[in-house]
């Protein structure tokens, strides 16, 4: 297990720069054919991604023509200014932004406490206990959802964010809980002793050897974390009331249902912007994000 | 106990602690009260009132639970196979050596970040009856061959086909597993099966799919737990209705309609627990029938 969770990581970094296996056996035509197939793909994948942008940039009328115009003439850049009024998109955002650092750091903080004390210190009993964190992974939402909400709604919490991310300081994603574990464990015994023997203390190793050796695990969990919420949508859907507490994906759904027949342009310039930063952060943590996927997907 | 061993479990104990209380308190407790819900008739407004096994066997009698659930199986039936073969088909093209993998690989991860409320409006949009720019397309091709494209998700026929096409468009994310999966396949086993002769379809159906094994069935496992609980892209193509004609009433959106709509609360949390047992019985019919077939290395 712990020789499997060195190689996921190695491989994952070493992969971008690794030529494919069968590089130099692929004839000319070959390798044509396989390009078509792929730009052919490459095509219909980004298609609709493009559409969304180019609605978003047309006036109303263009986005009503048989046959479609598909490059928007004029550019009309205002449609986005007007989006973020159609749907207040800057406090959806500052919704959004909020629950989800808060509960990014709960996560990051409480899993890695909760994997050290599965990892790193040996005691009686950690293994079942163990076992029954795995087990909770099976449990499907749906189950807990109406007692989490009679919980909640007993603390006076039902309105506000504390569902969506107080949970999250109790090392709740038990997922992210294995996925540290299973890092801390690659980590040498030798640094431990070495920092006990200059009277570190356990918390003081947590902190400063074995977290400042976890970066890359710590940034595969924030990462990830963050993304679910951004795109969560039955927790705020369950626990949010007020317009102005949704988030974005709340928000977007709230007035797209509002609407009905719609204004095609302004829904699309106001999902192109909830997409846009999503794909932004993509850009900026690839290795990250391409390398947590590889050890999530790995070791199942 | 020696003196480390008792401080090691004090120790052990306090690093996991918050995770004990968020046991107890997220997980263990609402597991419980769950159960006991599920015999109680309960809109949380009131105290629970035990009514014993009514809610499973109104459930049992329920035409429109039985049809949320052959919804989600006919989601899942059509879905995972699908999606499997698309995205190993699309690793094994990536994984050809070809120029400029990783700008393919990024193409095809995309979509997969796409939020669902943003993917079920946009594909509202591209599906659209009147305006839509796939029916446009098809209807170039289609029109001079006599037929017509379908109105999607306005027709009880063609709206599961459509879910379905839009959620094989966030295939990405298993591309990526499948890809890393091949990209560790030792090339000596192909070049030894170069040798003794082995073809392209010999050699997939030996090397490659065996190998490939443990990341298709992680795969489908997840992709089989998923799709049971498909709930957040029908709720917004359908404001949660599941039209037409309850045509995507899939089942944790009819559990979550009866629990947030209609205040049935002990009647969701049995469905709910139905909705475990079904996932349990799945995932160990995958693991039976894979058990032999995956192949762990190593």
């Amino acid at each position: 297990m712990r020789d499997s969770r060195t190689s996921a990581f190695d491989h994952a970094s070493r992969r971008t720069d690794r030529p494919g296996s069968h590089a130099n056996r692929l004839s000319r035509t070959h390798a044509l054919a396989i390009h078509a197939v792929l730009l052919a793909g490459s095509i219909l994948f980004l298609f609709p991604l493009v559409w969304m942008l180019s609605t978003a940039l047309k006036p109303l009328d263009q986005t009503m023509l048989m046959p479609p115009r598909w490059v928007p003439d004029p550019v009309q850049w205002e449609n986005f200014r007007e989006a973020v009024h159609y749907i207040p998109f800057f406090t959806y955002a500052r919704n959004t932004l909020t629950i989800a650092l808060l509960a990014t750091l709960g996560t990051v903080i409480s899993s890695s406490i909760v994997a050290y004390g599965f990892s790193r210190i040996e005691w009686k009993g950690r293994d079942p206990v163990f076992l029954v964190l795995l087990a909770t992974m099976m449990v499907p939402f749906p189950v807990t959802m109406v007692p989490l909400y009679a919980v909640f709604r007993n603390l006076h919490w039902i309105g506000t964010f504390r569902p969506l991310w107080v949970p999250a300081w109790f090392g709740a994603s038990a997922f992210n809980v294995f996925l540290l574990r299973q890092f801390f464990l690659t980590i040498p015994r030798d640094f431990d002793d070495a920092a006990r023997m200059d009277g570190c203390s356990e918390f003081g190793i947590y902190r400063r050897v074995v977290l400042p050796l976890s970066r890359p695990a710590l940034a595969v969990v924030a990462l990830f974390h963050f993304m679910y919420c951004w795109n969560d949508f039955l927790g705020p859907l369950i626990y949010l009331i007020d317009q102005d507490t949704f988030t974005l994906a709340l928000g977007l759904q709230f007035f797209q249902s509002r609407q009905g027949g719609t204004p095609w342009n302004l829904l699309m310039a106001a999902s192109t912007l909830v997409v846009a930063p999503v794909i932004v952060l993509f850009f900026f943590t690839q290795r990250t994000f391409i390398q947590g996927i590889t050890m999530s997907g790995l070791k199942g | 106990m020696t003196n480390r061993e008792r401080r090691n479990l004090r120790n052990g104990l306090l690093f996991i602690s918050p995770w004990l209380a968020g046991f107890a308190a997220f997980t263990a407790y609402p597991l419980g009260a769950s159960l006991y819900y599920s015999l109680c008739d309960y809109s949380v407004l009131k105290p629970p009132v035990f009514v014993g096994g009514a809610n499973y066997q109104e459930l049992l009698l329920d035409p429109v639970f039985w049809k949320s659930l052959s919804n989600t199986l006919y989601f899942a039936v059509f879905f995972l196979p699908l999606a499997t073969v698309l995205a190993i088909a699309l690793a094994l093209l990536l994984n050809t050596g070809v120029r400029g993998m990783t700008v393919y690989r990024t193409v095809f991860f995309l979509p997969s970040l796409t939020p669902l409320v943003a993917l079920g409006i946009l594909w509202m949009w591209m599906l659209n009856g009147e305006y839509g720019v796939v029916n446009y397309v098809l209807n170039l091709v289609l029109n001079p061959l006599g037929f017509q494209a379908p109105i999607w998700l306005q027709s009880t026929a063609w709206s599961k086909p459509a879910i379905v096409l839009m959620s094989l468009w966030g295939v990405g994310y298993a591309v990526v597993i499948y890809l890393a999966g091949l990209q560790d396949i030792p090339r000596q086993l192909y070049e030894a099966a170069e040798l003794d002769g082995a073809r392209w379809f010999a050699k997939l159906r030996h090397i490659t799919l065996p190998l490939l094994s443990p990341a298709i069935f992680f795969n489908v496992v997840m992709g089989l737990i998923g799709a049971l609980q498909v709930f957040a892209l029908p709720y917004v193509l359908t404001d949660g209705t599941g039209g037409p004609a309850r045509s995507t009433l899939f089942y944790a959106m009819h559990l979550y309609n009866a629990a947030f709509r209609y205040l049935r609360m002990g009647y969701a949390c049995a469905m709910a627990w139905l909705l475990f047992l079904i996932i349990l019985a799945l995932t160990l019919l995958v693991y039976r029938v894979s058990r032999k077939r995956v192949h762990y290395a190593g």
